[in-house]
Parts: structure tokens; C-alpha cells; sequence
């Protein structure tokens, strides 16, 4: 029976990869991840979670151990952070091309230097071309379901792709809320155990891994990034199969008050929730606004994308990231380049806010909005406004 | 512990060689390549329940060119750096499978192969991480001194004074201007249970050895003398003789290291000049008889530091062990 608990998120989604019944877990410990795995050790160490716990000795091997176990058949597991993730790079891209179903969570933190322990997007927005399907939770209900999700997602035949949800570090993961985690039975009527269409079998030899001369390179990557496109159909049925089971459902855009918006907020994570305050309050003012987020970051979410922002006349984006010395922010600049051969368009301006873990306040949403109204009026610069940047 | 391990241990000799071949033939190496003698005799010796896994290398590309292959076995490549790692990871979905029933109770035996730079540089730090924490795996390292795959640049297992494309000899270079790293004893000082060396000119003694390393539970770890005709500009047909020489000069000695109890496997009692192993590779052909001198010097000082390894860990005299062929001393 799913039960009602007051829990810091960190731990929810390691009771979410316990029901899940995960074989391996290979994880190096991270600020701010470190929570989550050391809950699943322990529940290893005491009996709740029938798993191999491998403690690697970095994030590099810890992918590498995950790719090791996948191919083996293994339901694997991992997670990581920041500099964490930025050392696994190397391997993330191999995992969707050998077509394993691992599954990350990634507690979402700024990329050095400087050092910085605290939120933002900067590593996960470095890890945009993996190849993984890539989700935001905003809440902790969010970081266990869509855990649970990621694996229905990863392991489907069609799919057959690895699968990371993003969630901020500190102001999700060390916060307690209360949530439904789901038990066991609930689990297993939603996610069948994972039935590897290949594997390393001695039985069945078979080469993993091989190398890709120019003559078959660029049909390797087609393969997978058609299994990329196409899981979008699997993700959307996987969230309505848990919605009509679990009563929670999700989609690959939410929106919230774009009712007869003429401006439009555009977020992901958890910043989403001081962003509907901030909307419901310019909503009293008599302002026409609304907010639209990804939940789904990869695969693309194009046509529910272009949905949610039909006829809106501006669309402020907020990116948690910089790409320094280009246009705009990432999330902004993959957004105008999805909207540039629209008929119609809405402007769009690139806010970057909330970097290093500072605070995203509702009065900062209020100033983003004020000022993509006056860009869309006059006029606006050629690049992007960091917002509450002090000026030395 | 070990003696439980290896009670099923049937020593392979010249006349019950296996016949399986996890390796076949076929595959790109170069010409007169002594590496890929090295991996097709552990091929054989683990047999076809094995699960290989590679680091990127020579060997990985001759073996592995989509859509052709060389494994007759279950085979998986990653990346360079990582092969250790991956490994863990195989052998934990594996034992995790088995304990809950989702896959049938079968020994698999799960080896690593990497080459000296996989191993002794930029893989170093997953391999360690991988003996230490005790996976039920073999790991080889395939030593050709350098990094040949990419053309001969030095790595820290390239002999001193060996020219390499980065580690020219010129004017003012000797070559390789650093000694050779002792990976063997970076693999002993995790006491794991069993680390050896091994050469595919000595193949009983080299098949003997996987055989053990399979049978042991926990880490092994052995390094393969392999010898490169590319790489250290040697005639094609001199792969087996020059790998003959390096131990018989006392460069590359043979030994195990059974749960920290060193066994000569090939006591080498008069050793060819180190000279006379340097002369058909034209890596070394740059150096002087002075040059020379203070190789044979370090040379023999290693070998007296091994023997004092040997005599330190046997309490009674050690008995000639599986491979040593006393016939040819």
C-alpha cells in the first residue's frame, strides 16, 4: 500500500530504486547526492534491498561499472553530481550507444570554479548531447515518480536507452516534504522485471562495443537517435500508465495559468514552484501571464512545446546555466532555434538567474518578466540579462 | 585459502594444450605481433565460459571492426581508461543476477585486458579500485612498452633508454629517460591473492597461469610480456625470440606471487648480456656500451632484489612450480 510520509527527497528517491528492485548500484559520493546513495547502502547492508552495492573508487567508474552491469542484464543504478558528472562524460555517450538501460539521478549543482557546492544547471546543461532521455522533477512526490518512470522508460524494448531525472540540489534533495512512496506490489504492477534483448552470455557470445569505421559511424548514431525520437511516445504512455494507476500525472510541458497569456515564464526544476507564486501573484496585479516547463528535456518536446506557447506574444526563459561568450542561455537558445521556423513565434528573452546556488526569489521572476515586456516593446540586447548580478 | 582454490587445478602441459580458441583467427594485427600470440594463448586457457572485456588498444581495434569480429567469446569494449571498472560492473550483475535468481548458477570467469598504458598510466586508478575492493576477476596486462595503437608514444612501463615518438633519442636524449614502472608490484601491494608474469614465448607456463588466476577467487592480476615488431623495430619472425631473451637476460622475469609468497617460475642462472637482448630491437640501437653498462647494472640488481623476495616468503626451499622447464635451463 503506498503510504504518506514526510521525508527529505533524497531519501524518497532511493526508496524509489529499492521498489524497483535495482540489481547493482555503482556510486561515488557527491555533494549534494550523497544522501541518496548512502541510503541505498544502507538499505543493502540491511537486507531491505537485495543489490551489489559497488563503492567505486570515482564517477568515471561508476559509470563504467554501470555499462559492465547493464550489459550483463543487471537493473543498474547510479547517481551523481557537478564535477561527478562532468567526470563520467566520457562514458555517458557510450551507454545509449550500446543501448543500456542504466538509470541516473543527477541532484543538480554548479560546475567549478569556483568550487561551489549549491544549485544550478550547469552540469546537466554540459550533458545536453549524451544521448539520454533527460526529465526535471520540481518536488519530492516528482523525484520518487518520476524514478520509478525512468525505469518503465529505460528498459522498454523500444527504447532500450539510459535515462537520467535531474533534481536541484539542497532546495529539493535536503528538503523534507511530504510524499506518497508506493511499496513493492504497487511497483511491480507498473514496471515488469527488465528482460535484456541482448546481453554478455557466454551461451550466446556476442561482440559489445565494436569499433565504428566512417563507413557504418554516422548509421550508429542514426540508430540511436531514432530510438531517441521515438521514446517520446513511450515516455508519454509510461506517465499516463502511472497516472491512471497511481492517480499522479505528468506530461512532457506543464503549464500553469497560460489561459489568455500574452507573456509567458519558462522554467525547469524546482525554481518552478517560487515561479507559479510569482505568477498567481502579477495574476492579482491584472497581468497576463503564465508558466511553461520542461519536465521532458530530451528527447525534445516539440509539438507539446509549441502547444503550450501558441499565440503567447513573449516568452521569458530562465536558464540555471551560462554559456559564456555565446547568445544566450542554453535552454533559451535550444528554444528560439525550435521556434525559428515557426509561422508564428513568440519573442524570446534570455534570462540567466540562480547560479551557484543564489536564491530566485518571486520579486526576481517579477523584474524577468517586467523586462521581457519592455525588450518585446523597444527592443533588447543582442545576448542575455543576468539577473541580480552585483556590478564590481 | 589458495590451496582450496586451485584443488581443481589441472596443470595444462605440451601434449594437452586446449584446443578452444576464444580468439579467432583473422583479425588486423600487424605482422610478427607477439601481443596477440600473448591474448590468444589466455583465450584458450580460460576457456568459453569467460566474459572479456577490453580497454581500448591494439587489441581492441585488430579484433573488433564492425561487422566483422574476432571473439568467439561474450566481449565488450567501453572505453580506455575504464576496463577494471567495467569489469566490477560484470561481475556484479552477474553474482547479483544469480543470487536472485534470475540467471542459472554457472561459473563465468570474467577477464580484463588493457595494455601497458591502460594499465600502468591512464587506467592505473580503476584498476586499483577494482583489486581493492576484491572482484572475482583477471585482469591482464598486455606490456608492449608503449603506446603502440597510436604510434609508439612512451608510457611509464617503456624501458629506460627505448626511443619512442616521445621519448626520441637525439643530441640531448637518451629516449626514455625514466625506469620502467613495476606494475606487478603495484598489483601485489593491494594483496590480492595471485599476481604473476608471463610470457607467450614460455605458453605452458603462460596458460598455467590463467588457469590459476581463473580458479582463485578474488583478483588476479597478471602481466604479459608482449612484444611489439612495430613499435620496437624488431624483423618480424624474432616476436617468440626476443621474447626468449628478455628473460632469459634477466629484463623480464618470470615469477608468481601466491597470497604474497613469491615462486621463481624460470630461475634464470646465466643470463644472456642484457646487450644481446638489445641488439636485434632498434628502439635501443642509439645506446652506448656505457649507456648499456648501467642498464645491465639495474638489471641485475632487480633480479638479486627478486630472489630476496623469493628467499624472504618461502621458509623452505622453493620447489620449482607449474610451467618451469628445467630441460631448457
Amino acid at each position: 500500500m503506498a503510504k504518506r510520509v514526510g521525508m527529505e527527497v533524497s531519501l524518497g528517491v532511493s526508496e524509489a530504486v529499492k521498489v524497483a528492485d535495482v540489481d547493482v548500484i555503482a556510486a561515488y559520493p557527491i555533494t549534494p547526492q550523497t544522501h541518496i546513495v548512502e541510503h541505498l547502502a544502507e538499505l543493502v547492508a540491511n537486507g531491505e534491498l537485495d543489490a551489489e552495492f559497488i563503492p567505486v573508487e570515482s564517477e568515471h567508474s561508476a559509470m563504467s561499472s554501470c555499462v559492465g552491469s547493464s550489459a550483463t542484464g543487471a537493473r543498474t543504478y547510479t547517481a551523481s553530481s557537478s564535477q561527478g558528472l562532468a567526470l563520467m562524460h566520457e562514458i555517458l555517450y557510450i551507454v545509449p550507444a550500446l543501448r543500456l538501460p542504466v538509470v541516473m539521478t543527477v541532484v543538480n549543482r554548479a560546475l567549478s570554479g569556483p568550487i561551489n557546492i549549491w544549485n544550478d544547471h550547469s552540469d546537466i546543461m554540459s550533458e545536453r548531447d549524451i544521448g539520454w532521455v533527460q526529465t526535471f522533477a520540481e518536488n519530492g512526490q516528482e523525484a520518487f515518480d518520476l524514478s520509478v518512470h525512468a525505469f518503465r522508460v529505460a528498459e522498454d524494448h523500444s527504447v532500450l536507452l539510459p535515462v537520467i531525472v535531474n533534481l536541484d540540489g539542497f532546495t529539493l534533495s535536503h528538503v523534507v516534504e511530504p510524499f506518497e512512496i508506493l511499496d513493492r506490489a504497487e511497483v511491480a504492477k507498473y514496471l515488469p522485471p527488465y528482460k535484456p534483448v541482448q546481453r554478455l552470455d557466454p551461451e550466446h557470445p556476442m561482440t559489445m562495443g565494436a569499433v565504428g569505421i566512417p563507413e557504418v559511424y554516422t548509421e550508429a548514431k542514426k540508430q540511436y537517435e531514432d530510438a531517441l525520437v521515438r521514446s517520446k511516445s513511450v515516455v508519454i504512455q509510461a506517465w499516463k500508465e502511472f497516472g491512471d494507476l497511481f492517480g499522479r500525472y505528468y506530461h512532457p510541458v506543464e503549464t500553469y495559468k497560460t489561459e489568455g497569456a500574452e507573456t509567458l515564464l519558462l522554467t525547469m526544476g524546482s525554481v518552478s514552484e517560487t515561479a507559479m507564486t510569482a505568477i498567481d501573484k502579477m495574476r492579482e496585479a491584472g497581468k497576463k501571464v503564465g508558466l511553461v516547463r520542461f519536465r521532458l528535456w530530451r528527447p525534445f518536446p516539440f509539438e507539446e512545446f509549441f502547444e503550450a506557447v501558441k499565440g503567447v506574444k513573449t516568452l521569458a526563459v530562465m536558464d540555471r546555466a551560462m554559456s559564456p561568450g555565446g547568445p544566450c542561455g542554453p535552454v533559451a537558445a535550444e528554444v528560439r532555434a525550435a521556434l525559428y521556423d515557426q509561422p508564428t513565434r513568440p519573442k524570446v528573452f534570455s534570462f540567466v538567474a540562480g547560479l551557484g546556488g543564489r536564491d530566485v526569489q518571486v520579486s526576481d521572476f517579477e523584474e524577468i518578466v517586467s523586462r521581457a515586456e519592455k525588450y518585446a516593446e523597444k527592443g533588447a540586447p543582442a545576448t542575455y540579462d543576468l539577473i541580480g548580478v552585483r556590478e564590481i | 585459502m589458495i590451496e582450496q582454490d586451485l584443488k581443481d587445478f589441472q596443470k595444462i602441459t605440451q601434449k594437452s594444450l586446449p584446443t578452444f580458441e576464444g580468439l579467432a583467427q583473422g583479425h588486423r594485427a600487424c605482422q610478427g605481433c607477439g601481443e596477440v600470440l600473448a591474448l590468444r594463448q589466455v583465450m584458450k586457457a580460460l576457456g568459453p565460459d569467460t566474459i572479456a572485456v577490453s580497454a581500448t588498444g591494439c587489441m581492441e581495434i585488430i579484433t573488433s571492426s564492425f561487422p566483422q569480429s574476432a571473439w568467439n567469446i561474450p566481449w565488450l569494449h567501453v572505453a580506455f581508461e575504464n576496463v577494471a571498472a567495467v569489469a566490477s560492473g560484470v561481475e556484479a550483475g552477474l553474482k547479483a543476477q544469480v543470487r536472485k535468481g534470475k540467471l542459472p548458477e554457472k561459473k563465468i570467469c570474467i577477464v580484463a585486458t588493457a595494455g601497458d598504458g591502460g594499465t600502468a598510466d591512464i587506467g592505473l586508478q580503476a584498476l586499483s579500485g577494482a583489486l581493492e575492493r576484491g572482484h572475482n576477476f583477471v585482469y591482464v596486462c598486455l606490456d608492449n612498452e608503449a603506446y603502440m595503437n597510436t604510434g609508439i608514444q612512451r608510457s611509464s612501463a617503456t624501458p629506460y633508454g627505448a626511443s619512442t615518438t616521445t621519448s626520441p633519442s637525439g643530441k640531448h636524449s637518451i629516449g626514455q629517460n625514466t625506469w620502467k614502472k613495476d606494475m606487478p608490484a603495484i598489483a601485489i601491494a593491494h594483496r590480492i591473492p595471485y599476481v604473476a608474469t608471463a610470457n607467450p614465448a614460455y605458453h605452458v607456463d603462460l596458460m598455467n597461469k590463467v588457469q590459476k588466476a581463473k580458479l582463485i577467487n578474488g583478483p588476479a592480476y597478471l602481466h604479459i610480456y608482449s612484444s611489439c615488431p612495430t613499435g620496437w623495430r624488431h624483423d618480424i619472425d624474432k616476436a617468440v625470440e626476443i621474447s626468449r631473451m628478455a628473460v632469459e637476460s634477466r629484463v623480464f622475469p618470470l615469477y608468481e606471487v601466491l597470497d604474497g609468497r613469491y615462486v621463481l617460475s624460470r630461475n634464470v642462472k646465466k643470463p644472456i648480456p642484457v646487450a644481446d637482448y638489445f641488439k636485434p630491437q632498434r628502439r635501443f640501437r642509439h645506446l652506448r656500451p656505457d649507456d648499456i653498462a648501467h642498464i645491465q647494472s639495474r638489471v641485475d640488481a632487480d633480479w638479486e632484489a627478486l630472489q630476496q623476495k623469493v628467499a624472504a616468503t618461502n621458509p623452505a626451499p622453493p620447489e620449482p612450480e607449474a610451467g618451469s622447464n628445467k630441460k631448457e635451463e
